[in-house]
């Protein structure tokens, strides 16, 4: 049900030798801005660029462009908006959403060699870095100086910063430490028209309207993004992390309500349920207690003083909210074990299933009792078995559905139970993605989480950066037609319902 | 749909049809900020009240009319505040009354001494309804922490001043108020200041306000009170007394301290206010006049007579801007084609007008009040 829509048939240059023709016409054209070395366009070469994380949906590129410099990016801008072709930006291909998806008759455009670190300055916290550099390189770059770069994807051996851009990526420690967005002070790159442009600056502020606050998350369609300036931050002293066992899903989840309640912010805040628990137990062998309906893990770092104050206070109250079994990690090795599991919650779930479908939806806290005991009724519902893990200090989910491609049937399953959590998320007050964007995977999942002038906003916001429509077309927006087709009405209201009702 | 709504987009649909500009405005504390306002009045005083409020969810939703201060008491009722300390100007209709709309906050995107620490007012926008240009109703984000479905225009609005549409609800994130704070203070020049800052800011210290005026540089530390003490320690200095303490930094949050009530004096004389803002580590700026710094060094208020151009040029080869915050006659500071904020080059210009002409084809909101041809 979530799945992109067939091809428009009446596409004329979806036939394959006016494809063809096409792809002569933009190789030569390009051929004049790029080194050879740096255009792919024969099957062999452009097979590995058909899909980013998100597997199951995949598109052969037009031409797959590869530019070393800047320079080269705004020249190729400029053709294509010349030749009207169409442009996906790419970075590691990491992303779960398909927002890297190619275009059939679009150039992508991998960044991937855009990797240079230009400078880390340790007097200002800052490093300045090509879009290509890898996330976790800025922070072992900054290392030196006792400073690092906060936010910490799972995927941050791999993705790149110009990709946590584009999707305003989180992580593990957003709770404390805030999201891309947060985390960027100013990036610089080229609009359609290949002309240079900076959104936001070093100060902390910049003239006009925030641009830089809609640049980031916009999925590679408002403008090319080639360098970042980032905020770095010190590196606590000291981090130290709670395991806690629940007997209920219900208890750990008033837990971490709790915990909040109580003014802490901790710096990691994560739930995995008894099944994701035991699939990684036998993944990692951590020690996690398998008996545990669910298990939370909750860290603080700062100073020795501030931890010892906060784990007390953590402890405290996850006991108070009926913990069965409570350990504190003695050290860093016994720390990075707890979370040895929770970051290996996807490769566990590789080994017990032949595939699997990533959700991202994030709802308020206090409904994550209930979101739950929906996910198990689906479960019965599609005929497939559906792993948890969460952020839970924000409310972001990472229910993992199991499947098996070659079974008939089960990825259609997988995708409408997949949709059902999504649209669930929104009548319980949340979103439909949290933090790996909407790319094509959740197109139609927007439809539900907003109305027709909602959409159309939001494209008219796109045609204010790149009029012709070129940057990454039909992703992450979805036509009215395309709703139409999907059948479901959106649920939300413009101000919150029933707003005369007393809610605290 | 309520009443007070209703009218507001009966209001914007007349003035669209009828091509009159509006001046969208709160309790018009911050009517001296910004271009020239033009237009008839939208009053937002109206659409008013907090709709939601869950304190273990971290996130507070008003109407844009809801008094600051009715905010900030609900929050505080629970332990909780809004972490970016937004200024309290004068309510020019109640005397005595401090601090405006949650949606003028929101509109104006101002924020206090902490701005550095924790973040800027768009930093705690979560979700926003808004009216547009066709007189929609339509919201973006929502009440949750994380959220990335489609553009994050909810957070565009966030210093917008308005141009974009009539801000009707916000969702902010807020915060537990830090448990403990101390307040420091150093004799020192501009120059050590600047560096003494960046060397604090490069390692674990809760570093939370800081301020430098006439060889002064305070600071503000809040956390974990063992936190707090171990800093101390290491950082050395004066300790202010609390209430002292408290009272200044009210005085900085709501420009009340004596740098601005001298500033306002100088004002009438035809010097003016100036907020600049720059790399927290920028060199001293060459400029005459008076100055107090904040944010560590990234806000830079000047009150000065030198000429626009200058100002600008200094601001901007040190990899900031400047923003002609108060004067008794902007106009006259600025000259014939100058603005409040700094100009734009293209693109950027391009896509403002652009995306001004995307929320409000007809330029009905606030026109002129962000730049004068915008």
């Amino acid at each position: 049900m979530n799945a992109p829509l067939p091809h428009d048939a009446t596409d004329a240059l979806a036939d394959s030798a006016e494809r063809r023709r096409r792809q002569d016409e933009v190789v030569a054209a390009l051929a004049a801005v790029l080194p050879r070395s740096a255009l792919l366009w024969q099957d062999e070469d452009t097979t590995p660029y058909e899909c980013d994380g998100l597997t199951a949906y995949r598109e052969r590129p037009l031409v797959v462009a590869l530019p070393e410099t800047e320079e080269q990016v705004g020249a190729l801008l400029r053709l294509c908006r010349r030749l009207q072709v169409p442009v996906v930006a790419r970075g590691a291909g990491t992303g779960l959403s398909g927002g890297a998806m190619p275009h059939r008759l679009g150039v992508t455009l991998s960044l991937a060699r855009l990797n240079r670190i230009l400078a880390v300055d340790r007097r200002a916290r800052t490093a300045r870095v090509q879009c290509g550099v890898r996330n976790l390189a800025i922070s072992e770059a900054a290392a030196p100086h006792g400073l690092y770069y906060a936010p910490d994807p799972s995927s941050q051996i791999a993705c790149t910063i110009g990709g946590n851009v584009a999707e305003n990526s989180g992580g593990v420690h957003c709770l404390k430490y805030g999201l891309t967005l947060h985390n960027v002070l100013r990036v610089r790159g080229f609009t359609i028209d290949g002309e240079a442009v900076e959104f936001g600056s070093e100060a902390l502020d910049a003239p006009g309207l925030d641009l830089l606050a809609v640049v980031i998350g916009s999925e590679g369609m408002l403008a090319v993004v080639t360098e970042v300036t980032v905020r770095l931050v010190p590196k606590p002293q000291l981090a130290r992390c709670i395991m806690a066992s629940f007997g209920s899903v219900q208890a750990a989840g008033e837990a971490v309500a709790q915990v909040i309640a109580q003014g802490i912010i901790p710096a990691g805040l994560e739930m995995m349920d008894k099944p994701m628990t035991a699939a990684v137990e036998s993944f990692v062998q951590a020690g996690y207690d398998l008996k545990a309906a669910a298990i939370l893990l909750c860290e603080s770092d700062g100073t020795p003083e501030e931890v010892e104050e906060e784990i007390r206070r953590m402890t405290e109250v996850l006991s108070g909210c009926g913990a069965t079994r409570l350990e504190i990690s003695r050290d860093e090795a016994q720390r990075l074990r707890f979370w040895s599991g929770r970051k290996n919650a996807f490769p566990a779930s590789g080994r017990i299933s032949p595939d699997y479908m990533c959700m991202d939806s994030t709802i308020p806290r206090k409904r994550l009792a209930d979101i739950l005991t929906a996910i198990t009724e689906m479960e019965g519902k599609y005929k497939l078995r559906c792993v948890n893990v969460f952020h839970a200090g924000d409310g972001n989910l990472h229910p993992l559905i199991l499947f098996d491609a070659n079974q008939p049937d089960e990825l259609a399953r997988a995708e409408a139970f997949g949709a059902d959590i999504l649209e669930t998320s929104v009548r319980l007050g949340g979103t439909v993605t949290g933090e790996h964007g909407v790319g094509i995977e959740k197109l139609a999942s927007m439809c539900v989480q907003f109305t027709p002038e909602e959409r159309e906003q939001m494209f008219a916001v796109k045609r204010a950066f790149d009029p012709a429509g070129l940057l990454n077309p039909g992703k992450v927006i979805p036509t009215l037609h395309r709703c139409a087709e999907y059948g479901k009405m959106h649920v939300k209201k413009g101000l919150l319902p029933f707003a005369e009702l007393p809610r605290f | 749909m309520s009443k007070a709504l209703n009218s507001l987009v009966d209001r914007v649909r007349a003035a669209r049809e009828a091509h009159t500009p509006l001046a969208i405005r709160g309790a018009g504390t911050k009517s001296f900020y910004g271009e020239k306002i033009r237009g008839s009045s939208l009053d937002m005083r109206d659409l008013s009240g907090i709709s939601g409020y869950d304190p273990s969810e971290l996130v507070l939703t008003a109407r844009a009319g809801t008094p600051l201060a009715d905010v900030e008491a609900a929050l505080a009722e629970r332990g909780q505040c809004l972490p970016f300390e937004p200024p309290r100007y004068p309510d020019p209709e109640r005397p005595g009354q401090r601090g405006g709309t949650i949606g003028g906050v929101v509109a104006a995107g101002l924020a206090g001494p902490s701005r550095a620490a924790v973040g800027s007012v768009r930093d705690f926008v979560l979700g926003a309804t808004l009216i547009n240009g066709k007189a929609e109703v339509v919201s973006f984000g929502g009440q949750v922490m994380k959220n990335v479905a489609g553009y994050d225009v909810a957070r565009l609005l966030a210093g917008s001043l308005g141009v974009l549409g009539v801000i009707c609800e916000v969702s902010l994130k807020v915060l537990p108020v830090l448990p403990a704070t101390a307040t420091l203070r150093f004799d020192c020049s501009e120059a050590e200041a600047i560096e003494r800052l960046q060397a604090w800011g490069g390692q674990p210290l809760p570093v939370h306000a800081s301020a430098w005026w006439q060889g002064a540089l305070v600071v503000r530390l809040s956390g974990a009170a063992a936190a707090i003490n171990s800093a101390a320690a290491k950082m050395g200095g004066e300790v202010i007394d609390p209430y002292l303490a408290q009272r200044f930094w009210n005085g900085m949050r709501d420009q009340t301290d004596e740098f601005f009530t001298e500033a306002r004096r100088s004002l009438s004389e035809g010097a003016a206010l100036w907020r600049i803002g720059l790399p927290a580590g920028a060199p001293p700026l060459p400029l005459s006049g008076e100055q107090l710094i904040e944010w560590g060094g990234a806000q830079r208020w000047w009150v000065s007579r030198e000429p626009v151009e200058r100002v600008r040029a200094l601001a901007a080869r040190a990899g900031g801007h400047a923003t002609l915050f108060r004067a008794k006659d902007k106009a006259a500071i600025l000259g014939e084609g100058g603005s409040v904020f700094a100009p734009l080059a293209q693109p950027l210009a391009r896509i403002h007008r652009d995306l001004k002409a995307s929320f409000d084809p007809d330029g009905v909101f606030n026109p002129g009040r962000l730049y004068p041809d915008l």
